[in-house]
C-alpha cells in the first residue's frame, strides 16, 4: 500500500491504468462514467484511502468534472476520504447482529485498540468503525477488513484477540524481513 | 426433508466449480432454452410458474418481464440485484458464495428471454469475495462457450459483468441501483417512467433479485407446471429463508412455501428452536422493513389459524395483526431482547441510509431515531410514544421510494404490539437501564381483527 497525503499529486501506475481500461470496456461507448465505482475501489485498494488529487485524476481519466467524482465518493460509505489504519475493522452494528452480541464486540475492540471509532492507532496499524448489516446475520457478530473485504464471522472476544494479535505479529515479521 | 430446487446440490464438494456444476446437470436450462425455446416461450414458462420476485415486493416475475418495452434500435438490459442490504437477509450472499453457477445459468436464460445482449450483476461492494467468485464463474462459463458470441451455436450473444456497489442500502431499490450502475449517487428516480420503459442508460431494463433469477433454472428444467405444484395458492415454488437472531441453528434454509412458522422455528429440520432454552418473544419475518410481530401472532393468525410461510398467510390480518414475507429474513428475538432498543437500532439504520431526497424521510427518520434514543436511555416522556406514531404516519406513503415506509413500519408495529414496554421505559427509566422488560403480557389476549385498524 502506498502512502499519500491530501496535497500530493497522484500518478496511477500503468498496471492500474490497464485495469481501469478493462473496466471501461464493460460499458457501452460514452458510458464510461459507469466505471466510477469500480475504479474508486481500485484506487482505495492501492492507497488505503481516496485523496482529493486522486479523485481529480480519476475525473481526468474518465473525462468527468471533478465534482461528479466528489459527489459519488462522499455518498457511498465504503470510500474513505481521509487516511485510515492499515487494517480497518468494519464491524456490523445493525439489529440482527446486536441480538447476538455485536455491541459487546464493538466495545471490546474499542478497549483493545484503545482508540475511538474512526480514529487510528498510534502505530498506524488499525482503525475500526461500525457499519450496517453485512448480509451475514446468521453468523453474527461479524466484521470485515478491506481491501479484500474478508469476512470474520461468529466473533467472540477470543477470536478478536486472535485476529488483532495475528495482524500485529504479521506486520512485525514483515518489518524484520526488510 | 422438503424438496429443494436451488440448494439441492449445495453440499456436493466442488459445486462452486464449473466442472462439478456441469456434471450435476448444470447449464441444462441454457441448452434447453437456447436450442428448443423461443424467448417468448421462456417468458411464458416463467409466467405460468407463478414465480414472484424474491427481492421483497413479491411482484410476479413473468408479468414484469412481459412489460419490457421493445423499441427498435435500443438495447435492452437485465440487471441482477445482488445488493442484499436488508438487515436480516443473507440468502443471496449464500447462494453466490456456494453455487455461483446457478446464478450465472439463470442470468443466461433470463437475458435470452428478455433479448438482452449485455447484462450486469450488481453486487454490494462489501461482498468483494463474492464478486471475485462470480467473476471466476463467468470466466469459466465463457471458456465453455456458454457466454460470449453465438452461445452453443444458437446465434445468441451475451456478455455478463459484475458491478460493485459502494456501501449504500438504498442502492437495493431498483432505480437507485440503476443510478449507481451509471456511476452516480444512489438517489431513487421518480416513477413513472418505470425501468421497463426507461431504465439503465434510458433503455428498457428489468431488475430482478438473485434468487428470482436462480429460480428460472429449475422452472426451465422441470417445466412451469412442476414448479407450480410446489407451494400453496399464489405462493408457488420454494423460498430461501435467512434465519438469524436467538436460534439454535441460524442459517439459510430452502423451504417449500407453505411450511408453518412453528415448524420452521422449532423443528430440527430447520432452526431447532430458541437458543439457550429461552422462550421466543418476537419475530421480524421479512427483513427489517416489515412489521414486527409478538410470538403469539407470528405462530397463529388473529383467527387462530396456523401461520404459514407464504405471502398470503404472513400478511393475514393486514398491518393490525399480520406482517409480510418480504425478502424472507427471519429475525428471531428471545425473551431477553429489548424491543425499544431494537426499534431504535432500526431507526438509526434507516436514518443513516436515507438518501435525503424527500424531507419526510430525511427529517422523519432522524426525528424517530432521536426520540427512540431518549426513550431507550430513560429520558423519554409518555407523549413521545404517540409522537413516534404520528411521525411514522407522516412518512408513510409520502416519499419517492419505499424506504420511507420501510422506516415507518417497524416503529409503528413495535408500538402497536409492545406499547407497554415503551411505557415501562418511561415510567421506570432507571430500571429500564438495568434490565429488560422480558415477556410481560404483550399483545395478550389476541386482538380481534375487526377491532384494530392499521396504525
Ligand atoms: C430501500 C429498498 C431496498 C431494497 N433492497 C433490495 C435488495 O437488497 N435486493 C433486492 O433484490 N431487492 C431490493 N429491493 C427491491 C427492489 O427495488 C426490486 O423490487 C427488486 O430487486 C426486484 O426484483 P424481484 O422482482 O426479483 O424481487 C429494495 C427496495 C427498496 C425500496
Ligand atoms: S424515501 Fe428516503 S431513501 Fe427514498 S428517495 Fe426519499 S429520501 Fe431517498
Ligand atoms: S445484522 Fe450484522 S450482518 Fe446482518
Amino acid at each position: 500500500m502506498l502512502k499519500i497525503s491530501n496535497t500530493e499529486e497522484v500518478i496511477f501506475s500503468p498496471e492500474l491504468v490497464t485495469k481501469f481500461n478493462e473496466i471501461v470496456s464493460r460499458y457501452p461507448e460514452d458510458k464510461q462514467k459507469s466505471a466510477l465505482l469500480p475504479i474508486l475501489h481500485l484506487v482505495q485498494a492501492e492507497y488505503g484511502w481516496i485523496s482529493t488529487p486522486a479523485m481529480d485524476k480519476v475525473a481526468e481519466y474518465l473525462d468527468l468534472k471533478p465534482i461528479e467524482v466528489y459527489e459519488v465518493a462522499t455518498f457511498y460509505t465504503m470510500f474513505f476520504l481521509k487516511p485510515q489504519g492499515k487494517y480497518v475493522l468494519e464491524v456490523c452494528r445493525t439489529g440482527p447482529c446486536c441480538l447476538v452480541g455485536a455491541e459487546k464486540i464493538m466495545k471490546y475492540i474499542e478497549q483493545k485498540l484503545n482508540v475511538k471509532e474512526g480514529e487510528v492507532t498510534p502505530d498506524g496499524l488499525f482503525s475500526w468503525r461500525g457499519v450496517e448489516c453485512l448480509a451475514a446475520c446468521g453468523t453474527g457478530p461479524v466484521l470485515q477488513i478491506g481491501p479484500e473485504y474478508t469476512y470474520y464471522e461468529n466473533l467472540t472476544e477470543a477470536k478478536v484477540d486472535e485476529l488483532i494479535d495475528g495482524l500485529r505479529l504479521k506486520t512485525a515479521e514483515n518489518a524484520q524481513m526488510i | 426433508m422438503g424438496r429443494k430446487l436451488l440448494l439441492e446440490n449445495i453440499n456436493v464438494p466442488g459445486i462452486n466449480t464449473f466442472e462439478v456444476y456441469r456434471q450435476k446437470g448444470g447449464y441444462r436450462a441454457v441448452e434447453k432454452a437456447l436450442k428448443s425455446m423461443s424467448p417468448e416461450d421462456v417468458v411464458e414458462e416463467v409466467k405460468k410458474s407463478g414465480l414472484r420476485g424474491r427481492g421483497g415486493a413479491g411482484f410476479p416475475t413473468g408479468m414484469k418481464w412481459s412489460f419490457l418495452a421493445k423499441p427498435e434500435g435500443k438495447p435492452r438490459y437485465l440487471v441482477c440485484n445482488g445488493d442484499e442490504s436488508e438487515p436480516g437477509t443473507f440468502k443471496d450472499r449464500y447462494l453466490m458464495t456456494y453455487i455461483p453457477h446457478l446464478l450465472i445459468e439463470g442470468m443466461i436464460v433470463s437475458s435470452y428471454a428478455l433479448g438482452a445482449n449485455t447484462s450486469y450483476i450488481y453486487v454490494r461492494g462489501e461482498m468483494m469475495p463474492q464478486i471475485r467468485i462470480l467473476e471466476k464463474a463467468i470466466a469459466e462459463a465463457k471458456n465453455a462457450g456458454l457466454l460470449g458470441k453465438n452461445i452453443l451455436g444458437s446465434g445468441y450473444d451475451l456478455e455478463l459483468y459484475v458491478q460493485p456497489g459502494g456501501g449504500a442500502y438504498i442502492c437495493g431499490e431498483e432505480t437507485a441501483l440503476i443510478e449507481s450502475l451509471e456511476g452516480k449517487r444512489g438517489n431513487p428516480r421518480i416513477k413513472p417512467p418505470f425501468p421497463a420503459i426507461s431504465g439503465l442508460y434510458n433503455c428498457p431494463t428489468v431488475v430482478n433479485n438473485v434468487e428470482s433469477i436462480a429460480a428460472t433454472v429449475p422452472i426451465i428444467n422441470d417445466g412451469a407446471d412442476e414448479y407450480a405444484k410446489m407451494g400453496i395458492g399464489r405462493s408457488t415454488g420454494t423460498k430461501l429463508i435467512s434465519a438469524s437472531g436467538n436460534l439454535n441453528k441460524p442459517g439459510v434454509y430452502e423451504i417449500e412455501l407453505g411450511v408453518s412458522v412453528e415448524e420452521f422455528i422449532y423443528s430440527d429440520e430447520y432452526c431447532g428452536g430458541i437458543a439457550n432454552g429461552k422462550r421466543m418473544k418476537a419475530v421480524v419475518a421479512g427483513g427489517s422493513s416489515v412489521p414486527i410481530l409478538p410470538a403469539n401472532l407470528i405462530l397463529k393468525t388473529a383467527n387462530g389459524e396456523n401461520r404459514l410461510i407464504t405471502y398470503e398467510s404472513l400478511a393475514d390480518g393486514g398491518f393490525a395483526t399480520g406482517t409480510m414475507l418480504g425478502s424472507g429474513g427471519f429475525v428471531v428475538f428471545d425473551e431477553d431482547q429489548c424491543i425499544v432498543r431494537n426499534t431504535w437500532n432500526y431507526s438509526r439504520f434507516y436514518h443513516h441510509e436515507s438518501c435525503g431526497q424527500c424531507s419526510p424521510c430525511r427529517e422523519g427518520t432522524g426525528w424517530m431515531e432521536k426520540v427512540l434514543h431518549r426513550l431507550e436511555y430513560g429520558h423519554g416522556k409518555l407523549s413521545d410514544i404517540d409522537l413516534l406514531v404520528d411521525v411514522s404516519k407522516k412518512i408513510e406513503g409520502n416519499t419517492i421510494c419505499p424506504l420511507g415506509d420501510a422506516a415507518a413500519w417497524p416503529v409503528a408495529s413495535a408500538i402497536r404490539h409492545f406499547r407497554d414496554e415503551f411505557e415501562w421505559h418511561v415510567t421506570h427509566p432507571d430500571e429500564a437501564m438495568q434490565r429488560n422488560y422480558g415477556l410481560a403480557h404483550y399483545a395478550d389476549p389476541l386482538p380481534k381483527p375487526e377491532g384494530v385498524t392499521a396504525n
